[in-house]
């Protein structure tokens, strides 16, 4: 199985947000992270990780910081802001809901068994 | 830490893909070095887990996927970057740029400032504007013009003999404006005062192809440069007129009239000042930004041709003969030097190695429309030099403008024409163009330099 790409964008934000908030982090350890915790589920691209580590960093929702590992080599940690925690926040409670109606939905229903042409189309 | 065997080896070929990156307009340093670090930890990882470096390097910049992709999900975020930004103190990014072109910026300040204290010397000596309009007209490109030829000079390290050259020229410009005894109503004084800036402007191209003046190459810089720094600087002007209009209007509504601030010194200081500023634009952007005169060449070549097939259909049409009004040679050596200008930002645009195409069929016929209509014109002229419209300098002058575009167009149009049937190559074109600048120069100079005594003064 593969999470639809629209689906990975949609929840790109609240992820490293959150990942974030657990302490600071850089770009390969985030996508290590995030393959962690889905079990390699989602497919994230450097493509979608950096531009949007960027974009959040212009959004003032992270800051970040150049610091010296191994040597000559550096390396970009980025930390989450006040205003990342607060707009982690508010992204939670979005998730929450439709989280929890999905969830209202599926109550007690037994997994969809999906034949696989349903599946493609 | 990474590689056992051949670190040298796998550093190569990091450098080598940073180079990769770096060739991406969407991907700055500071995200090379952020994609590198990650490369490295994916390969540090492949390493750790039984791979040799240089497998892990392909596995890594394979899972890493294509860069087009890559640079298209940065150019979502940084879509400023495609719009390339003119950085007026040049590339951060590397420091040696950087200097360079804040030592450029101080010397081209240094240059624009002597040029607004040219324009204001002679008002020491009691020439104003309002009661010497004749020596201003006269001189104005005296002002700009040399300091934007030292500028010029100073960017490309021009040789003393150049810069001997360069100042001798100045200076017999400086005599032939001032040395004859020229009434101010005199024809003499407005052949001089149009003729004398293309004189002084080619010596500007001296200095701007001060490294190598013989090169073809270089001189279609020149033209080149020409093209964009005209556009700057009329861009430069519009601006300086919407400034000028807020300063007079928001002073005069608290009752101070600017007006002789700005025509005294706000107009005349930055129309110098803008002659340099608008060089240095082009020297500093040339890279950076796309040439725009190519652009309009394109836009306008298709409308131009049209307007000309029109004009000479009405005329084969109504069979009314040109009437050849006082101005019309003027105007039909401005319709040549426009097609020429046209015909010439095109070349300066085009790829000398690819085939003819229908563009180059699309000038051709401009071309020769152009020159059918100047022959028109030539016709209807011939018949009355001798009387009504010999012996006097515009006249001349305007004659001989006529021969010497007359001549550039012709041999121009047969070379378009050969280039087209694939019997010479492109650079012919180009070369017979470039070959062609010093005859600018040196009939700009009879103009300016034998006409008068030449008329004797009329």
């Amino acid at each position: 199985m593969k999470v639809a790409k629209d689906l990975v964008a949609a929840s790109a934000t609240p992820m490293v947000l959150g990942i974030l908030a657990e302490g600071e982090s850089y770009g390969y350890a985030i996508l290590r992270r995030i393959n962690e915790l889905s079990g390699g589920e989602l497919d994230w691209t450097e493509g979608l990780l950096y531009p949007l580590l960027h974009r959040l960093e212009r959004l003032g929702h992270l800051e970040s910081s150049w610091q010296a590992v191994a040597g000559e080599r550096k390396r970009k940690y980025y930390r989450i802001t006040d205003r990342g925690l607060a707009e982690l926040a508010e992204q939670r409670r979005q998730w929450d809901t439709v989280v929890g109606a999905l969830k209202e939905i599926w109550h007690d229903r037994a997994p969809l068994t999906v034949h696989p042409l349903e599946g493609l189309a | 830490m990474t590689a056992h065997e051949g670190p040298q080896e796998l550093e190569a070929q990091f450098e080598q893909w940073r180079q990769y990156v770096l060739r991406r307009r969407e991907l700055q340093a500071v995200d090379a070095d952020e994609l590198e670090d990650h490369l490295r930890g994916s390969v540090d990882e492949l390493v750790a887990a039984g791979l040799s470096p240089d497998e892990a390097f392909l596995v890594a910049v394979k899972r890493m996927g294509s860069l087009d992709d890559l640079s298209r999900e940065f150019a979502r975020e940084h879509s400023e970057r495609l719009w390339k930004q003119l950085v007026l103190t040049g590339d951060s990014g590397s420091p040696v740029g950087g200097t360079r072109s804040a030592r450029d910026l101080w010397v081209m300040l240094g240059c624009a400032a002597g040029a607004v204290v040219s324009v204001k010397v002679p008002a020491l000596f009691g020439l104003s504007f309002a009661d010497d309009g004749s020596f201003y007209a006269r001189n104005f490109t005296l002002f700009a013009l040399p300091w934007l030829a030292a500028y010029l000079a100073w960017r490309r390290g021009a040789g003393r003999t150049v810069i001997a050259a360069l100042a001798a020229l100045f200076v017999l410009g400086a005599v032939a404006a001032n040395a004859y005894p020229l009434a101010d109503d005199s024809q003499s004084v407005v052949v001089t005062s149009i003729h004398l800036p293309i004189a002084l402007w080619l010596v500007v191209g001296l200095a701007y192809v001060a490294d190598d003046w013989r090169s073809s190459r270089r001189r279609m810089d020149f033209i080149r440069f020409t093209g964009e720094w005209f556009i700057y600087l009329v861009l430069m002007a519009l601006g300086g007129g919407v400034l000028s209009a807020f300063l007079f209007n928001t002073f005069a509504a608290i009752g101070i009239v600017p007006e002789a601030f700005i025509s005294q010194w706000l107009l005349p200081g930055g129309a110098a000042a803008a002659v340099v500023v608008a060089g240095w634009l082009v020297e500093a952007k040339q890279s950076v930004v796309e040439n725009i005169a190519p652009v309009l060449t394109r836009l306008f070549t298709p409308l131009f041709t049209a307007a000309l097939l029109a004009f000479l259909v009405a005329v084969v049409w109504t069979s009314h003969g040109i009437d050849v009004e006082r101005e019309a040679l003027l105007l039909f050596d401005l319709l040549l030097v426009v097609v020429l200008g046209l015909l010439l930002y095109s070349l300066s645009a085009r790829d000398p190695l690819a085939p003819p195409g229908p563009f180059d069929k699309l000038q051709l016929a401009l071309v020769v429309s152009a020159l059918a209509i100047d022959v028109l014109v030539l016709l209807e002229i011939t018949g009355r030099i001798t009387d009504e419209y010999g012996g006097t300098p515009n006249r001349a002058a305007a004659l001989g403008e006529n021969v010497i575009l007359l001549v550039n167009l012709a041999w121009s149009a047969w070379l378009l024409l050969s280039f087209i049937r694939r019997r010479t190559p492109f650079a012919a074109l180009e070369r017979w163009q470039t070959g062609y600048l010093p005859v600018y120069a040196a009939w700009a100079w009879i103009v300016v330099l034998v006409f008068p005594p030449l008329f004797s003064f009329a």
